[in-house]
């Protein structure tokens, strides 16, 4: 504490010495400005780098990407969860649409190649690399209700703040309301059917430092939330911190094999060529 | 005393019984404690199904969080249809197939382009019934999320799959909802021809609401 604040009411610029005294203070969880690290992959320039951050546990962020751009998410200590909304940036009406990406795809567990499509039949993310394995189309996130009946407490101001909340917060951001928080995917956190329908929630604790790489097809807002897994099994409120980067990156050639390696993926790649085609 | 079969067991006033026919959408306000039977007329016919709070309709039917409060992904007699924010906005009250999808959600124009291809572009779709229906009170497409098929069977194979199996409703065979709140009901009487889901042929439902 500076001496000046050691008595503010008599120093009208304590509190501007306070708080300009806390500027460059590092911690576990923050964005870095600019961007900067020391282990994008290699041939990505340190000039494309146009985020960095490390999301905190129970928080969340939200960005604007390019097309062509990669998304990388590091589950740093191997507790995160990250839930994802995505919209079209231009027209956020256009958003993720569970159903259809698991439907269009046959499948309903993610993983390398595996495309997010939008409600509008266009591919707005694909993931490109995935060394997880345990994501979740089903469960989506908590809400302020869950976290409540969990945790005793699920406001958005309190301590075990709740994924439908953040996801609001993460929205209005960028003007968007209640109306626009659609169903999400999870990744890091898994999510197994039994025959019978049960679902067998895969928490971990994982093995650090797990990632899953996404390219944005379109321009995309994402939202992401890194909370608790709404079917996690602990008692406590268990979630560790999600790294975030991306970097602007060369928008899918027409010989991708993402792109290529199913005939559903490659009309969702025709639909949203189609609608760059502008 | 009814003798129409499709009645059996409903108890009280009939406030509402029309045939829906095929292809087309319906919408209905439902009060907290009615009863919404939907009939399956001739047999596996997909009811694509939405849920909206009648006092705040940015309150709707949540697949996600229903499917997670309950710890399993079939919707059988007995489970809440929760909203986004947690609270039952119908309940299952009964039913005379064991179970229901929610994942699978409603064919579009646009993702009927992916799954069969573009000369499917053209034809009718879920997602226009919903909307069209919709539009007549304000709500338009940010309203549309994961729905439920009444009638429909999409298990998850043990790699992920979704299954393509034998519909499991047969003519004549009903789902009783019962409106835990004052409820919007937005359904699309499944248009889809490209898919066995309705035996490549819509056919009608019968809706009856009783109190």
């Amino acid at each position: 504490m500076t001496e000046a604040l050691a008595d503010p009411l008599s120093n009208p610029l304590a509190a501007r010495d306070h708080a300009r005294a806390q500027g460059g203070t590092v911690v576990e969880s923050m964005p870095v400005l600019p961007p900067v690290a020391d282990d994008l992959p290699a041939g990505v320039s340190p000039d494309d780098h146009v985020w960095e951050e490390t999301i905190a546990a129970g928080g969340y962020a939200t960005r604007r990407l390019t097309r062509g751009s990669r998304l990388r998410l590091i589950d740093v200590k191997g507790d995160a969860a990250a839930s994802i909304l995505i919209f079209n940036a231009d027209m956020p009406t256009e958003r993720l649409n569970v159903a259809d990406t698991v439907k269009v795809q046959w499948n309903a567990y993610l993983g390398e190649g595996k495309l997010l499509l939008s409600d509008m039949g266009r591919v707005m993310m694909s993931i490109v690399s995935d060394d997880a394995g345990t994501h979740d189309t089903f469960c989506g996130t908590s809400n302020p209700a869950t976290n409540l009946a969990k945790y005793g407490e699920g406001r958005n101001s309190g301590a075990f703040p709740s994924g439908r909340d953040r996801f609001l917060l993460g929205a209005a951001k960028h003007g968007l309301g209640r109306r626009d928080v659609h169903p999400c995917v999870t990744l890091f956190k898994g999510a197994r059917i039994e025959a019978d329908g049960t679902i067998t929630p895969e928490v971990g604790p994982f093995a650090p430092g797990r990632t899953v790489i996404l390219r944005a097809e379109m321009d995309v807002i994402v939202v992401i939330a890194n909370v608790p897994h709404v079917l996690d099994p602990r008692a406590d409120y268990t979630v560790t911190p999600l790294r975030a980067s991306a970097w602007r990156g060369p928008v899918t050639g027409e010989d991708d094999p993402v792109r290529l390696a199913t005939p559903e993926g490659l009309r969702a790649f025709e639909n949203v060529e189609d609608y760059f085609r502008r | 005393m009814s003798t129409d079969p499709h009645m059996s067991g409903l108890t009280g006033t009939v406030l509402h019984d029309v045939v829906v026919p095929a292809r087309a959408p319906w919408l209905h306000h439902v009060k907290a404690g009615q009863t919404l039977r939907i009939v399956d007329l001739e047999g596996n016919q997909a009811v694509d199904f939405l849920l909206y709070s009648a006092a705040d309709d940015a309150e709707r039917y949540s697949a996600q969080d229903t499917v997670a409060a309950q710890g399993n992904l079939f919707l059988r007699e007995g489970t809440k249809l929760l909203s986004n924010e947690g609270n039952a906005l119908m309940t299952i009250a009964a039913t005379s197939v064991d179970y229901h999808d929610t994942i699978g959600g409603a064919c579009s124009c646009e993702s009927n382009t992916l799954r069969y291809g573009h000369h499917t572009k053209s034809e009718h779709a879920c997602v226009e019934n919903f909307l069209e229906a919709n539009l007549l009170e304000g709500r338009g497409k940010r309203d549309i999320v994961s729905n439920i098929n009444f009638f429909m069977n999409v298990p998850v194979e043990p790699d992920g799959s979704l299954g393509i199996v034998d519909g499991i409703s047969a003519p004549g065979l009903t789902v009783d909802l019962r409106a835990e709140m004052d409820v919007i009901v937005v359904v699309s009487n499944c248009p889809q021809v490209n898919n066995p889901c309705n035996g490549f042929n819509p056919t009608p439902v019968r809706m009856i609401v009783t109190a």
